[in-house]
């Protein structure tokens, strides 16, 4: 075992880290730095750039364009990314349906699909929660039907990230009404042009249009487009949970968002001094720190654990719970260092409205972005279900 | 001792409570904030003029019931349970508190206007850079014949959009952060000079920065007692949004106990679920705790200032961190339609957020109770 990087990774990253200070949209950097709310094309110009290079999906396997790098290597290229402030690639083609298809898909898919995921012709989105089935994910109640070569569906999804860009989605239905729970269904992929799907917007506590309700009636899905086998598809549902799992511990965006308070911190005033040398307030900071740290060195074990060909199991739920939780207390530690300009509301204050928000430029945006982030430990199977999963899982109970 | 509640104060409360039951429902709030003004001037005046409930803390010789902290607690308690943006801590709780302190000409002409509703204050008080230390005041009063000339920047100032005075503190000497020469005045908020930036807060209300530049204003609009009365202003509205809190954590609790028996996975309600029973139940242990605390200190805002220093930190604090668990619990166990602008619940969640550290944060009110009392 070495922490230490070997001199081939320390060119690596020096090569990353070159790479992005050379090819990172500028226009997109001046939006982060303004805070402005993010457009479709914004967040594919980064996108784009990665795919050109061929770093823009570094976990698939090399024959479907993946790069064929190390752990470690991917371990580099995402702190760099985050250290850069790189925005975070939308994740339901890259990470969610990607794996799904080169894993279950068969060859026309995949010969299909893939290349668009990487490209970013395609914006995915995943129709998986309904009204009535949350963390109860397989009482699913969205059906279809089977008539002749297609699929025909009814019912409705929500908490759909992002649907309002995307061209495809990933949907859990239900091909067998008389099946029990996750037996019965299956993983469609569904041009979300066809007629009868309908996208409404759920705006959320901070403003925001993230997630949407996406109502399918009488939709038309060719048969083909079914991954893996009918009533099968409760497999891929889990397959990809694991998947989505890892990514969500957010270690390096989270160690940036450290950096960001501390910044924050050192500028913003408390009596006479800056608010980083508030005892109570820098404790947090180290507090925060601390279990960062431990989050981090719990990955990278999990990831040696990939690499040597095991997992990622049950032991991602760790992974989740511990980041979200992380990501929940940057918000607050940020919030906190607004003061009374965390009050404010901006939004609607949007682009080609001249007026700037007041106190400082980052103030208006810790509040939204507390409220928001209560969503961490909700989605991607809610903190409950991962303790839920850990009890059986891994403690057998 | 006796901690039960007179029969009028039940009466005040009942008067209170019945009234935003049939006027504050959560579909009738919404369109009061996205409204022009952000909210309903008819109900600031039947609040005032036609139900009176604004005369409860006042003394008799004003018009007023002849109450206190009590009926602020009382009224404080069930607008936070509607989650209500009217004016009435700015105007009643701090605007009144003040009066009431300094008594004289000025309380006996502004009192009766806060009573007939037609005088809505704003306390502008914050600064751009002075956190939530009170004496941290740059804006300057500087006297000039017979009365003073603000000049300065007012930070956050909630309820400034709806006023006709603005409590503003300033300093008529003394340095940037010293408790000498910081003073109180009441100013017509349409004094020629100030001119402010208005917006929504992320909780409902409206405020504003608010600007003075070089604004004549009589030597009666200062209310004296220097940083020891604003001190004392500050705890009484410390005080008022325990209260508040007190109303939102109760129906933050009530509200998730709700949802969880309506709501089904797996098969059954999820309040079947121990997991979130114990939660649940944790929320009621802290939700009765805030009820405590605002009790405890409201019952000491007439102490000598050391004592109730001390008392109103504990209790901000307490309550700061209760409501954060209580709000954060209340949205987790909704899950994701906690996290909507759809259910009220989440709207209950913004404001207690807003709460936590209005009047000073867990952290400055622990500073505060330490200082007071724990020298070494």
């Amino acid at each position: 075992m070495d922490l230490e990087f070997s001199p081939e990774e320390i060119a690596f990253r020096d090569e990353v880290r070159k790479f992005i200070a050379d090819n990172y949209p500028a226009q997109l950097r001046g939006k982060q730095d303004e805070g402005d709310e993010l457009t479709k094309e914004d967040f594919l110009s980064w996108h784009r750039v990665l795919a050109k290079k061929g770093w823009v999906a570094p976990a698939w396997p090399v024959e479907y364009g993946g790069t064929g790098w190390t752990v470690t290597q991917r371990f580099i290229f995402s702190e760099e990314t985050a250290r850069a402030d790189c925005i975070r690639l939308m994740p339901f083609g890259l990470t969610m349906v990607g794996p799904v298809i080169y894993t279950f898909g068969t060859p026309e898919q995949k010969a299909h699909f893939l290349p668009r995921i990487l490209s970013g012709e395609d914006w995915w989105c995943q129709g998986y929660s309904e009204p009535g089935s949350g963390s109860d994910l397989a009482s699913l109640r969205t059906k279809a039907v089977r008539e002749g070569d297609h699929y025909v569906v009814n019912g409705q999804k929500t908490w759909t990230t992002m649907a309002q860009h995307a061209d495809w989605g990933f949907f859990l239905v239900r091909t067998d009404p008389d099946a029990k729970m996750q037996e019965g269904i299956s993983f469609l992929l569904i041009d979300m042009k066809s007629p009868g799907i309908e996208v409404r917007p759920i705006i959320t506590l901070g403003g925001e249009h993230e997630v949407n309700e996406v109502f399918l009636d009488n939709v038309n899905v060719p048969v083909e487009n079914r991954v893996f086998e009918e009533n099968k598809g409760w497999t891929c549902a889990k397959f990809l949970l694991a998947h989505e799992r890892v990514g969500i511990a957010g270690v390096a965006s989270s160690k940036r968002g450290i950096e960001k308070i501390r910044q924050i911190a050192a500028t913003e005033i408390d009596g006479d001094k800056p608010l980083l040398a508030n005892p109570f307030y820098r404790r947090k900071v180290a507090e925060l720190e601390m279990d960062l740290t431990a989050l981090e060195f719990t990955e990278l074990r999990t990831l040696a654990g990939e690499a040597a060909g095991r997992g990622p199991g049950p032991e991602s739920s760790v992974l989740k719970i511990k980041g979200s939780e992380i990501q929940q207390r940057l918000t607050e530690l940020a919030l906190e260092a607004a003061g009374h300009y965390g009050a404010p509301y901006f939004r609607g204050f949007g682009e080609g409205d001249n007026e700037h928000p007041i106190g400082p430029d980052w103030a208006h945006r810790t509040a939204p972005g507390y409220y928001n982030m209560r969503k961490t430990t909700i989605y991607g199977g809610s903190n409950e279900i991962q303790r839920n999963i850990i009890a059986k899982m891994v403690l057998g109970l | 001792m006796d901690l039960s509640y007179t029969e009028t104060q039940d009466m005040l409360r009942d008067t209170l409570s019945r009234f935003l039951a049939d006027t504050y429902d959560f579909e009738t709030r919404k369109k009061m904030l996205a409204s022009p003004e952000g909210r309903d001037p008819g109900i600031w005046r039947a609040l005032s003029s036609e139900l009176g409930l604004t005369s409860a803390p006042f003394a008799e010789e004003y018009g007023g019931l002849g109450g206190g902290y009590l009926e602020n607690l009382i009224m404080m308690e069930e607008l936070g349970k509607v989650i209500a943006v009217e004016p009435w801590l700015q105007t009643v709780v701090i605007g009144g508190g003040a009066l009431t302190a300094v008594g004289g000409a000025l309380a006996a002409e502004v009192i009766p206007q806060i009573i007939s509703g037609d005088c809505v204050i704003a306390w502008a008080y914050a600064e751009p850079t002075g956190r939530y230390d009170l004496a941290s005041v740059s804006t300057t009063a500087k006297a000039d014949g017979s009365g003073f000339v603000l000049n300065g920047h007012k930070a956050v100032v909630y309820a400034a959009p709806w006023a006709s005075h603005l409590l503003v503190t300033a300093r008529t000497g003394g340095s940037a952060r010293e408790r000498n020469g910081v003073e109180l005045f009441l100013v017509d908020a349409k004094s020629a000079g100030i001119t402010r930036r208005d917006y929504p807060t992320v909780d409902g209300f409206r405020a504003s920065e608010v600007y003075f530049e070089n604004v004549a204003i009589p030597a009666e609009a200062l209310l004296p007692g220097g940083i020891d009365l604003i001190e004392r202003i500050a705890d009484e509205a410390a005080m008022g949004v325990c209260a508040e809190g007190t109303g939102i954590a109760r129906k933050l609790l009530d509200g998730t106990v709700e949802y969880t028996k309506q709501r089904k996975q797996f098969g059954q309600p999820i309040g079947k679920f121990q997991a979130l029973q114990h939660r649940m139940a944790d929320m009621l242990v802290e939700a009765e705790q805030i009820a405590s605390m605002a009790l405890m200190g409201t019952l000491k805002l007439g102490l000598p200032a050391a004592e109730r220093k001390a008392a109103v930190s504990l209790a901000k604090a307490k309550v700061a961190r209760s409501i954060k668990f209580v709000g954060q619990s209340a949205v987790q166990t909704h899950g994701g339609i906690g996290i909507t602008m759809e259910l009220a619940i989440g709207h209950y969640f913004k404001r207690a957020t807003m709460i936590e550290n209005q009047f000073g944060s867990a952290d400055a009110h622990l500073e505060r109770y330490e200082a007071l009392t724990l020298a070494a």
